[in-house]
């Protein structure tokens, strides 16, 4: 069994007891325990169920590569699923719950997956889609629904909060072991800025595990020295519980920051993710363990041999009370060595090497411990726990020589440096074959904006796989940095004992000759149950890439990401397709590093600043008067001003009659507006719209086009001429900001001799249309000027007061009533807005909202952008050939607009449609007509574009294009319905109300 | 502009305020004009002068006098800041020291909102919405850049700084400051 | 995430402060061009794996255009400079063809 030692622990403190739980089981661990270690403490060895076979699962590591052990953590809106307990800090109060399990983690029903493993081979996923189709849909798809998926989404509300930050550094060094310290300090000494970011919440990684000594003294002493060095630099700020997720161009690195995992409900942030531009980048994150592929290698109580001896030595849990240590190198030796130090039981180290001769061996030899060279494990036995192993030789095919009973097996099969910062944004990795891993190829680094490296990788992460020389190797990192960055540095490095291992030796598979029996039991992949032999399938089954074979296997496709299983994988690839490991070569390495958390990314970005929502100075009396809005661009707008007891359609239609009979207002701030100056405004406004806005007298307004270069539609609205040399642009609501930015192109990239400024002074304005045939009344009421026909006809603007405002009154119209905006300063929006309302009271006053707006437009023809057009319709298809100037030489979309397939007689152009019946057309209908197009499809003549009840007209009205247009008018045509059927409609002009503009010419 | 008027005017907020570990707090309006125009134009040291008594900002600065200060903006863009009430008397004189030369003036006091992030950590609350670096960042300098999701500029102030951004988007400004400001969240 | 220095401001921006405007130093067609003239000008773009010169805008600052020369497979930054450039200034061009031996010019 698992559990707590008496002594020892270098993390913990044996003085603060904390609660926590585990399936509802109250357990206890330690302050400074990991979840990992506090379950183990207990004995609580089975944590889960694997993907695909449901098999049982215990904690295989230490740190973030664990791929078994991942639990739900919390509850309701805290509640957190595949969390891993290896880098799960122990706290008070915590609750963990196992997942991917029916009914309980003891007894699972999805174990049957299992028995019917030789069913269920590599490239299940994608034979199931092959073959038959209906299989897939009503026999694979709901079993493999029902058993996908490990931990649930979460269904409350994430009660915690995020953010993100900004940090800029010379030099950033992610890692905290000794020779991401060693590199800090040197980088420090220089005067650069240094970030150093360790994803753990101590610093030294995992010298003091392995019992370093470094500068005569124990790794600890020197580490603590180093801390304290740093901490007093003004110039480095370090991180604690920080992982550098992910390296990107031009020296960006995103890193997570637990800030209040184990306080939840402080009030602090749960993550913050910062958003760091370092000039150089050193990784030092280390090395992951790989482990042995025997039989049974997934048995609950098989670790891996560095991290038993983490458990042991940082917090004083054995993982078991008799561990079999298997190996094909000296380091595991250090964990044989550290669990009979401890008092613990080592039955024997098997080691794969037929010969073992080194330093380390020496030692655990001399203590006792007995070494079986040139041997392997044929078997592990056991079920939820290991019970024992068989031992073999490593060159046969497995008969047992003994068998050896155990309940831990540490395992070993050499370390891979964590090259995935380095490889994030291009560096490339070569084979190093004495210790039979990828590492960092110093001469193919990632380059940042100046083409020169920008990552420095240092220690274990550079395959620098001894103390000493893992702190060599952060002196010069920390120092290439620095001088990278500017500074002048010294690669000074602490000076560490340095122990000599015997070399290892590339192990595969144990035993060398095992057969398929026993190739069926290996597994690579734990978490995605992937196995020897299902790799070797996949080879033989024509999968020679391994981009492609892990797809396939899903091999490396975990939560974990192949953390411990990829090299292990296409080591046994290479060995299938007889080609040397580097011509296999890695999957490619993609950010982030280990999972991050959805709302670290999300960051601030939730609830009401999820997104900027624009509201003009009138938004909080809408939201007052019950305004239901409705999105315009990311300003929110009052679609209509619903009284109780009114359905928003029947609140639509009162405020059309009310503002056809007495009066309107709405609220019209968000309407762009750009003032355009300058000698050679006219000639520039001449090029942007259609039609001529150099001839407009001062004091007239004037409607206007403007196209993109492909001659589309793209914006209207109306223009005023201000003064000589001064124009006033109104833009679509949503244009504002895309017109002003289509100004200033042109301005400032082709046109850059002409004598033009704008500005966009669409804000400083808010702008209320007084809508009716009471409109001139309030005005008038209200005072200040003179509105009357005589002095302020149509399409005239005049400046003044009104109440006592400063205003701008334009007399135009998009609803065919008399009609005044008037705009006046911002800051005085609102007040000028309640000061119509009081005025207006008497003459009907009521406000309304952008549908209102959409039918009385749609009843006079007038088009809308993004209704009429969508980016594929030019003014001529919509009858507003009047609005272009035929003796204008050049204007934006000219040229595009000639093109023959724009000028074809045959295009659609726009009309106006009446039901037969009176119904409303649907959005969306189509008109049909004979016969059907290369493809099959039934073919078309025309589409609908708005289409409303007219409550003026109390009947259906649309505009919609049509071939051959207003020449259609009298025609019945059919439009599609969505249930299938058609509606006919007659085809007419499209202007349906006040045809003579009697109502607008008063 | 009657006082009954004057009396009407509000910033978007309304003065709202909040205190974190940093207080937010939203001021003004203030006075603003921007002012295009070329900086060789004749006029224009003339002009700044005129309206705010500074010299004409050197690029990215922002020269204050009192409360009043020039802002450059762009190479051919100046904001001018002063009492919300002088706005309309500031373009006269604009207009006066430029007349003859190509430039534009407008009052953009209503168009933006105006906040002051105050205390030993403002840069913190800043630093956690916007791609700029504190630590080099000039005395006088003023930053264009992004808060989040929108435009921002900002420049130091006394003890904190000053942010400035488009009034539609005010209240998502707060929220954002507010959020970034929170008790517990410093950086150090 | 790119970093490109507006030649304008001086200020090192990041992605999010600009907005891309794509390929730099297209002449426009407008009417009287022929088809392939206009086709050329509106539709055909360069999609160099290498140096490419660039139109980017610093939205989020000074609101200015500029052109950026860069490669687009190594993302190394060779120079900005001011929109109001009908070629790429010569030093920068120098620059290039010395890092670049094999560049065949802007054109």
């Amino acid at each position: 069994m698992s559990t707590r030692l008496s002594k020892g622990g270098r993390l913990i403190d044996r003085s603060a007891s904390q609660e926590f739980s585990f399936n509802g089981k109250k357990l206890r661990g330690l302050k400074g325990d990991s979840l990992a270690a506090a379950l183990l403490a207990n004995d609580q060895m089975l944590l889960g169920r694997s993907f695909k076979y449901h098999r049982p699962r215990g904690i295989v590591a230490a740190g973030p590569e664990e791929p078994n052990a991942i639990v739900g953590l919390g509850r309701d809106g805290r509640f957190e699923p595949n969390q891993r307990v290896t880098t799960t800090e122990l706290f008070d109060g915590l609750e963990a719950a196992s997942q991917n399990h029916w009914p309980s983690l003891e007894f699972d029903v999805g174990v049957i997956n299992n028995s019917l493993a030789r069913f269920l081979p590599g490239g299940f996923y994608y034979k199931t889609f092959m073959w038959p189709r209906a299989a897939w849909k009503h026999l694979f798809e709901p079993i493999i629904r029902r058993s996908a998926g490990l931990g649930k989404a979460p269904t409350a509300r994430d009660a915690d909060r995020y953010e993100h930050t900004y940090s800029f550094c010379d030099v950033l060094i992610l890692g905290g072991g000794i020779a991401g310290l060693q590199a800090a300090l040197v980088a420090g000494a220089s005067g650069a800025r240094v970030m150093l970011l360790e994803q753990a919440a101590h610093w030294g990684g995992r010298a003091p595990v392995d019992g370093d000594v470094i500068e005569g003294a124990p790794a600890d002493v020197w580490i603590n020295n180093a801390v304290q060095t740093l901490a007093a630099l003004e110039n480095v700020t370090m991180k604690l519980r920080t992982m550098g997720a992910g390296v990107y161009d031009h020296g960006y690195v995103l890193a997570e920051e637990k800030v209040a995992d184990t306080t939840p409900g402080d009030g602090r942030p749960k993550k913050r993710l910062w958003r760091i531009r370092a000039k150089q980048i050193v990784t030092a994150t280390g090395a992951i363990e790989r482990p042995l592929s025997f039989a049974g290698n997934d048995i609950p109580g098989v670790m891996l041999a560095g991290s038993v001896r983490e458990y042991v030595v940082n917090y004083a849990v054995s993982p078991g009370d008799r561990t079999v240590v298997v190996t094909n190198n000296d380091d595991a030796y250090r964990t044989a060595i550290a669990l009979v130090q401890a008092g613990l039981s080592v039955p024997c180290i098997i080691d794969a090497r037929s010969t073992v001769t080194g330093d380390l061996p020496a030692k655990a030899r001399a203590m006792g411990i007995r070494v079986e060279a040139g041997k392997a494990i044929a078997k592990v036995k056991g079920g939820k726990r290991v019970t024992g192993v068989s031992l073999c030789a490593q060159a046969g095919q497995g008969a047992v020589l003994e068998e050896i009973s155990c309940d831990a097996v540490a395992m070993s099969g050499g370390w891979s440096p964590v090259v995935h910062l380095w490889s994030h944004c291009g560096g490339k990795l070569i084979w190093d074959k004495t210790h039979a891993h990828f590492r960092p190829d110093a001469a193919r680094p990632p380059t940042g904006a100046d083409g020169l490296a920008m990552v420095v990788p240092v220690g274990n992460a550079n395959g620098m796989m001894t103390a000493a020389d893992a702190l060599v190797c952060g002196a010069k990192g920390g120092a290439a940095a620095a001088q990278a960055a500017g500074f002048s540095a010294e690669a000074k490095a602490a000076v560490a004992d340095a122990a000599p291992e015997a070399d290892m030796e590339a192990v595969w598979i144990m035993p060398q000759g095992a057969g398929d029996a026993l190739k069926a039991k290996m597994w690579l992949d734990y978490q995605n149950d992937v196995k020897v032999s299902d790799v070797q399938l996949a080879a033989r089954e024509g999968y020679t890439s391994v981009e492609h074979t892990k797809r396939y296997t899903t091999l490396g496709m975990a939560t974990d990401q192949g953390k411990l299983s990829n090299i292990n994988g296409l080591a046994v690839l290479a060995d299938a397709l007889h080609e040397e490991i580097p011509q296999v070569g890695t999957t490619t390495f993609r950010p982030p590093y280990a999972p991050v958390t959805l709302g670290a990314l999300a960051g601030e970005s939730r609830g009401d600043i999820f997104q900027p929502l624009r509201k003009t100075p009138m938004h909080a009396w809408h939201e007052k008067n019950h305004a239901y809005f409705e999105p315009v661009g990311l300003w929110r707008r009052p679609y209509t001003f619903p009284r109780p007891g009114e359905n928003h359609e029947q609140a639509v239609h009162r405020e059309v009659i009310n503002t056809r009979t007495n009066l309107g207002l709405l609220d019209a701030s968000t309407l762009g507006k750009i003032v355009v100056k300058g000698p050679d405004a006219g000639r520039f406004l001449d090029m942007l719209y259609t039609g001529v806005m150099s001839t407009l007298p001062v004091g007239k307004c004037r409607y206007g086009l403007m196209c993109n270069e492909q001659g589309f539609l793209s914006d209207d609205g109306v223009v005023a001429r201000i003064d000589e040399d001064t124009w006033l642009c109104h833009t679509t609501s949503g244009g504002a900001d895309r017109i002003h930015a289509w100004m200033e192109d042109w301005l400032q990239c082709e046109w850059w001799d002409w004598q033009v400024y704008t500005a966009n002074v669409t804000e400083q304005l808010a702008q209320v249309a007084v809508v009716g045939p009471n409109a001139r009344k309030v005005l008038e009421k209200l005072g200040g000027m003179d509105v009357s026909k005589e002095t302020l006809p149509f399409m005239q603007w005049a400046d003044g007061t009104l109440g006592g405002f400063p205003a701008r009154v334009y007399r135009i119209s998009f609803s065919g009533e008399l009609s005044y905006e008037v705009a006046v300063p911002a800051s005085m929006g609102l007040a000028f807005w309640e000061a119509l309302h009081a005025a207006g009271a008497e003459f009907g006053a009521m406000p309304y909202g952008t549908e209102a707006l959409h039918i009385m437009r749609a009843e006079k023809g007038f088009i809308m952008i993004g209704d009429e057009t969508d980016g594929t319709i030019i003014p001529q298809d919509l009858n507003l050939g009047w609005a272009i100037s035929k003796k204008k030489a050049d204007y934006l979309g000219k040229r595009g607009q000639e093109r023959n397939y724009l000028a074809s007689p045959d295009r659609w152009k726009l009309a106006g449609f009446e039901t037969l019946d009176g119904s409303v057309i649907q959005d969306g209908a189509y008109i049909p007509s004979a016969g059907k197009n290369a493809n099959g499809q039934g073919n078309t003549q025309g589409r609908v574009t708005s289409t409303y009840h007219s409550p003026t007209l109390k009947k259906g009205i649309a505009m919609g294009l049509i071939k051959g247009g207003l020449d259609r008018i009298g025609d019945v045509v059919e439009f599609t319905t969505i249930t299938g059927g058609t509606v006919k409609a007659k085809v007419v002009d499209p202007v349906f109300y006040d045809k003579d503009g009697e109502k607008n010419n008063v | 502009m009657s006082d009954a008027v004057n009396a009407r005017i509000v910033s978007p907020l309304g003065q709202a305020a909040f205190d974190g570990f940093a207080k937010v707090r939203e001021v003004g309006p203030l006075g603003m004009i921007s002012l295009r125009a070329k900086a060789d134009v004749p006029g224009l040291a003339e002009a700044i002068m005129a309206v705010v008594g500074t010299p004409v900002p050197a690029v990215r600065q922002i020269e204050t006098a009192g409360e009043r200060a020039a802002g450059w903006m762009s190479p051919d863009e100046y904001l001018l800041i002063m009492p919300y009430g002088e706005t309309d008397a500031a373009l006269v004189k604009i207009a006066a020291a430029l007349k003859g030369q190509h430039h534009l003036a407008v009052t953009l006091s209503d168009a933006r909102a105006v906040f002051r992030i105050e205390g030993a950590r403002a840069d913190q609350v800043l630093a956690k919405l916007s791609p700029v670096d504190f630590a080099t960042m000039g005395a006088t300098e003023l930053r264009r850049t992004r808060a989040a999701q929108v435009a921002a500029a900002f420049w130091r102030d006394g003890d904190g700084f000053m942010l400035v951004c488009f009034r539609s988007v005010a209240g998502y400004v707060m929220g954002l400051l507010s959020h970034s400001a929170a008790p517990g969240s410093e950086l150090d | 995430m790119l970093i490109l220095e507006c030649p304008y401001c001086g200020v090192k921006a990041e992605e999010t402060e600009l907005t891309p405007g794509y390929e730099a130093h297209l002449k426009r067609f407008g009417p009287g061009a022929s088809d392939e003239e206009f086709e050329a000008y509106m539709f055909a773009r360069k999609n160099p794996k290498g140096v490419h010169f660039e139109r980017w805008r610093h939205v989020y600052g000074c609101g200015k255009w500029f052109l950026a020369a860069r490669d687009t497979n190594t993302l190394e930054v060779f120079g900005t400079y001011p929109a109001q450039s009908s070629a790429p200034p010569a030093a920068l061009q120098d620059k290039i063809k010395a890092k670049r031996p094999d560049w065949k010019g802007y054109k």
